[in-house]
């Protein structure tokens, strides 16, 4: 077993533990940080593809950006040790023997499937190239998606302050 | 990167697809619902970067596809807190099953 297997095994097993109690466990804080913990094991999954610039992304917009706006939203409408009303009994059976069914025939397309697997994927791909081809007009380029994202962030950015903005309140 | 094969990874995002499922719907709570659908997201990123490595290592489809969604992602998260909050402020209550102003 060589060194990038044990990698692989050892942060796909922290990612899975840490998804799973993010979803079962009572306390909102505490699912918060293992959201943080699940995200930062897949940067170490995507630094293993040697894809070091979508870790790197994948760090700073989610760890950085999402889990701390989803805490601030928790400070703002949870009280402090709170626990989460659990399930009902029925409800967890149902809806794991769903994902559990969807998760089974999931696996069983995926490993019918043909593959045409690259031969050589040692390709350097590095962080140049994403940039000029997110900016480039011709084959292979990006700029029509990245202006329309620009726009629909700027809109979600009017948007939330239209939408959590307090009127007055003699309106 | 030998004996790391496609399937694998594919199996580890598959797991993590259907554990945000799980969350989803047993989850009552808005965010609890929102941080499992951040779970989903990130296990479709997982997938486009494994296929891009894999299959196509010469081209960066794969790659640009997860930093779009990374982006949507972003977009998505703030809006539905900005909705989360504007319904807290008006329901004192952020559990999905009491918000029924508009049903049938």
């Amino acid at each position: 077993m060589s060194v990038s297997t044990f990698f692989f095994y050892f942060f796909s097993t922290l990612m899975l533990t840490f998804g799973i109690l993010t979803v079962t466990t009572k306390q909102l804080f505490r699912s918060a940080i293992y959201l943080l913990f699940t995200l930062i094991n897949i940067a170490a999954l995507y630094f293993m593809l040697h894809y070091e610039f979508i870790a790197a992304v994948q760090v700073i917009v989610y760890v950085g950006g999402i889990v701390v706006l989803i805490l601030f939203s928790l400070f703002l409408t949870q009280q402090a040790g709170t626990h989460l009303a659990s399930p009902s009994l029925q409800q967890i059976i149902f809806s794991s023997l769903a994902s559990l069914c969807g998760f089974a025939f999931v696996l069983w397309l995926v490993s019918n499937a043909q593959f045409h697997l690259a031969v050589n994927t040692s390709s350097e791909y590095n962080v140049s190239d994403i940039g000029r081809h997110m900016l480039s007009f011709g084959r292979g380029g990006y700029i029509l998606p990245f202006e329309a994202v620009s726009i629909l962030l700027l809109a979600a950015l009017i948007g939330c302050i239209a939408i959590a903005y307090k009127r007055p309140a003699h309106e | 990167m030998n004996d790391i094969s496609l399937n694998h990874y594919l199996f580890v995002s598959t797991a993590l697809f259907f554990i945000g499922v799980y969350g989803f719907i047993t989850r009552r709570n808005m965010i609890s619902m929102l941080i499992a659908v951040e779970l989903i997201l990130n296990s479709v990123n997982i997938n486009f970067i494994a296929f891009n490595k894999f299959l196509f290592p010469e081209k960066s489809e794969g790659i640009f596809f997860a930093l779009f969604i990374i982006t949507i992602a972003a977009a998505e998260a703030a809006v539905a807190i900005a909705i989360i909050i504007s319904v807290y402020r008006r329901f004192k209550s952020i559990d999905a099953d009491t918000i029924d102003t508009m049903k049938f």
